[in-house]
């Protein structure tokens, strides 16, 4: 079963002359449970692939398919509750003069859960925080921990699937390696469907089962992650792709 | 005096309402006329000795050094408008995002060819023409487009192409590069190191790189300091890096994932509070 | 006995320091304590906020601080020089004694301080954030608004509100207000603007959160304290328009001893009897220097480009 369909989806900025298609007839699927990557350098559109699911993006045409039902313009509060995001940018994510409690509580709260003070802990113990942070103001916090406190903040609303926009191309490798272990764990644990977006092709290498290339708003290959592995990609630019980033870590 | 950069023991310390934080902890090395890496994580001090080499601490920032010279010259005395002369002329430094180091309301031109004029006496038709050469230099292939654009009608590989054209023309002996292609995609990343790389080579010039990537760093270097709580844990030969034995290097080169190799858990770091404490290597040649 | 004291205020800083908050009180004091530090750690500042408590102290004792009643005239007494008698600063041309009316003002100076300090910046904040955020015809309408009360003089503007509205205090402080919103609602705009395509505020508008919430608990906490600063540094201008109505006889009326009329009063005087019109102005420059002092300091503390580090 597909948890998330994209059939032809278009994105643009600005109107007439000023127009710029950021996404151009973009289509693919997403099992339930699978992990899915989108990889392209950027101003490839990929993550406004991301936003334009979420409905961040002022136009856009095309069916965006959640558990089968379309989509409309607008997003529902059972939207929001089934699909969650992780930003990039760990310091620009989190509210600067929020604590930890205070963000956590207020997404309890806009989903109508109850028994908040029982759930807070539960979360930071899920995302590897103690409940000791929980009171703690983001400037207190590393990038690392900051991430984990994003994370937890996703999960609250306890989502089926999690798009993910670069959530570790912000962070040091060690920490880096922290986050992609949590995430994996994650997904085993509550059953997620993700969708992450990298410039990185070993951290989708590691995550995802199949990965999609973007080049230019454009989806230029779809392929299996072994297939990425053993750099049989068919589209010229995803050779170059993938030849780059061999190259790059050789 | 053959040595480019020679630093004993130098401290940064930033006084902070807390106390004094030290960010680089008495470190000591040395540049030949080399390939040298500084890689760590953010907040191991590797940034604060390239900028402490070129004395672009700020206040309320405190440098200290037993001994830190350039080419011969001691740096700790020296008054700032001989420094500013120094700079440029004998090191300079490329940063990570051009974004910020190019002027956005001067032609990229102009700037290169301010660069120049800072250091050398040259009528501005010459200098125009160096200008041209070193953007030809750096693989830009229209120069003289580039020569009178604007630095935001350039995509960023071209852009960090510019900033090196502009470091390097007045053919400075040592060239500090702090993340220069962190911003930028892989394949341009490949590119624009692979220029500068060439342009150091073919100069004789010495190379400091600094960057959180420790396998990116040995492609493009000889010698490798890894910084770790503002000192040096460990050096290694760029070839050897598989040889490397502390934990810390270890760690970072293990946590990555790779393309090529399937792992089930990706390696995480234990930090053990004792590496803070741990005597800093000396990198001196 | 004083080391139990020592020992609690020191368990009393180490609460307020610690590294682990362990509950949202906790948090929000440790944050509000260490901005006490630092806005202490400033001098000036300091000296400013102790200014303005010493003035806040005087408007509440002033019946007892007062060396005579402010308003019982002595005729034979009038325009007497400093130090005449009890009367340290002298009388004015009714014979009333200038240090008790001093007194007696600072409560009138902080009442209209007070209100334009609640009015204005509410209401720059309201329409600012709203304009900012909604953004489209809301946006142009607003600001043109706005631009229209900036296009004119302040005290200009004021003065006809309160020909409008009718002489007095309270008039005045309204008048005052009306035509000090538009640079707050400016301010609060700008801010509004780039704090709205942030991640944070985008995180939260994914948790299906109205803009109604959006404004009021994400976006207002960020611009109070630029408002705040500003709001400071403004007062100094408030009290003088404020002195500048009484002057003119727009704002306090006689024989209130508002201190702008008091120097409107001692106008006529000033050559031979010097002290009866400087000596409300050395009040009104001190406490506007107070302002200005705090406002400069508090800017330090509070500027989120600052903090944010």
């Amino acid at each position: 079963m597909n948890a998330l369909e994209l059939v032809d989806l278009n994105v643009w900025f600005g109107e007439g002359s000023d127009r710029v298609d950021a996404v151009k007839s973009v289509s693919f699927s997403v099992k339930q449970g699978d992990s899915f990557g989108l990889v392209g350098e950027s101003g490839s559109g990929k993550s406004t692939v991301l936003r334009a699911i979420t409905g961040l993006v002022p136009n856009c045409s095309g069916s965006i398919l959640v558990d089968q039902k379309e989509l409309g313009t607008g997003r529902s509060k059972r939207f929001y509750k089934t699909v969650q995001m992780v930003f990039q940018d760990p310091y620009a994510s989190l509210h600067p003069r929020h604590t930890v409690d205070r963000v956590l509580s207020e997404t309890l709260q806009l989903h109508g859960f109850k028994e908040i003070d029982t759930k807070i802990p539960k979360l930071l113990d899920d995302v590897g925080l103690g409940a000791s942070f929980r009171f703690r103001y983001p400037h207190q916090l590393s990038g690392g921990q900051r991430q984990r406190v994003a994370i937890a903040r996703a999960l609250a609303p306890e989502p089926e699937i999690l798009l993910l926009d670069e959530p570790t191309s912000a962070l040091d490798v060690s920490v880096q390696a922290e986050i992609l272990n949590l995430l994996c764990e994650l997904r085993a644990e509550h059953h997620l469907t993700y969708l992450m977006v990298s410039h990185d092709l070993s951290v989708v290498g590691h995550m995802c089962d199949n990965v999609a290339v973007m080049q230019h708003g454009e989806l230029v290959e779809m392929m299996t992650v072994d297939k990425m592995r053993n750099q049989q990609a068919d589209h010229p630019y995803s050779k170059h792709l993938l030849e780059s980033s061999a190259r790059y870590r050789s | 005096m053959s040595n480019l950069v020679d630093v004993e023991n130098l401290w940064v310390r930033f006084p902070t309402r807390t106390g004094v934080f030290d960010a680089v902890r008495g470190i000591s090395f040395s540049l030949g006329k080399e390939r040298l890496g500084i890689v760590g994580e953010s907040g191991s001090g590797k940034s604060m000795t390239g900028r402490a080499l070129l004395r672009l601490i700020r206040k309320p920032g405190i440098v200290e050094a037993d001994r830190m010279e350039i080419m011969g010259q001691d740096i700790i005395s020296m008054p700032e408008k001989q420094m500013r002369q120094l700079r440029g002329r004998d090191i300079s430094m490329i940063m990570q995002d051009p974004k910020y180091s190019l002027n956005p309301v001067m032609r990229v031109g102009a700037q290169i060819v301010e660069a120049l004029s800072i250091h050398e006496k040259v009528d501005s038709k010459l200098a125009r023409q160096k200008a041209l050469e070193m953007l030809e230099a750096v693989v830009i292939r229209d120069p003289e487009r580039v020569f009178s654009a604007y630095p935001h009608e350039l995509s960023g590989g071209m852009g960090q192409r510019v900033m090196i054209a502009m470091m390097l023309i007045a053919n400075p002996k040592i060239l500090i590069a702090d993340e220069p292609t962190s911003a930028l995609d892989v394949s341009v990343q490949i590119q624009v190191l692979e220029i500068m790389d060439k342009l150091v080579r073919d100069r004789g010039m010495g190379l400091i790189f600094i960057s959180h990537d420790l396998r990116l760093v040995s492609n493009f270097c000889d010698r490798i300091l890894i910084m770790y709580g503002g000192r040096i844990v460990e050096i290694c030969e760029a070839g050897k890096l598989e040889e490397a034995r502390h934990p810390y290097t270890r760690g970072l080169l293990n946590s990555m994932p790779q393309l090529n190799i399937k792992h089930d858990r990706l390696e995480t770091l234990d930090r053990d509070p004792a590496w803070r404490d741990q005597e800093s290597v000396s990198g001196i040649l | 006995m004083s080391l139990a004291a020592e020992t609690e205020k020191q368990g009393l800083r180490d609460w307020l320091l610690a590294e682990v908050p362990t509950s949202r009180r906790h948090a929000r004091m440790a944050a509000w304590y260490q901005n006490w530090l630092a806005l202490r750690r400033n001098t000036l500042a300091m000296a400013g906020l102790g200014i303005l408590i010493l003035v806040i102290i005087i408007a509440i004792f002033a019946p007892v601080l007062a060396p005579h009643d402010p308003f019982t005239q002595d005729l034979a007494n009038r325009l007497k020089p400093l130090g005449f008698g009890s009367h340290w600063l002298g009388t004015d041309s009714l014979g009333r004694d200038i240090l008790s009316r001093l007194l007696y003002g600072s409560r009138i100076t902080l009442y209209i301080v007070t209100l334009v300090a609640i009015i204005a910046p509410i209401m720059g904040l309201i329409v600012g954030t709203i304009s900012g955020y909604v953004g489209g015809w809301v946006d142009v309408v607003l600001m043109r608004i706005t631009d229209i009360f900036l296009a004119f003089p302040k005290l200009v503007l004021a003065l006809a509100f309160v020909a409008a509205l009718g002489a007095g205090i309270e008039n005045a402080v309204l008048a005052i207000s009306l035509t000090s919103w538009p640079p707050y609602a400016r301010i609060a705009r700008a801010e509004t603007l780039t704090i709205r395509k942030s991640d944070f505020i985008q995180a939260i508008q994914l948790q299906g959160a109205g803009p109604f919430r959006i404004i009021t608990k994400h976006i207002w906490p960020l611009c109070i304290s630029s408002l705040v600063i500003r709001v400071t540094l403004d007062m100094a201008g408030v009290i003088l328009t404020a002195a500048g109505l009484g002057f003119l006889g727009l704002g306090a009326q006689p024989p209130s001893p508002e201190w702008g009329a008091m120097i409107s009063g001692g106008r006529k005087y000033i050559l031979d009897h010097w002290w009866v019109a400087t000596m409300p102005g050395i009040a009104i420059f001190m406490v506007s220097l107070a302002f200005n002092l705090l406002g400069d300091g508090l800017r330090d503390v509070l500027d989120p480009k600052e903090s944010g580090r």
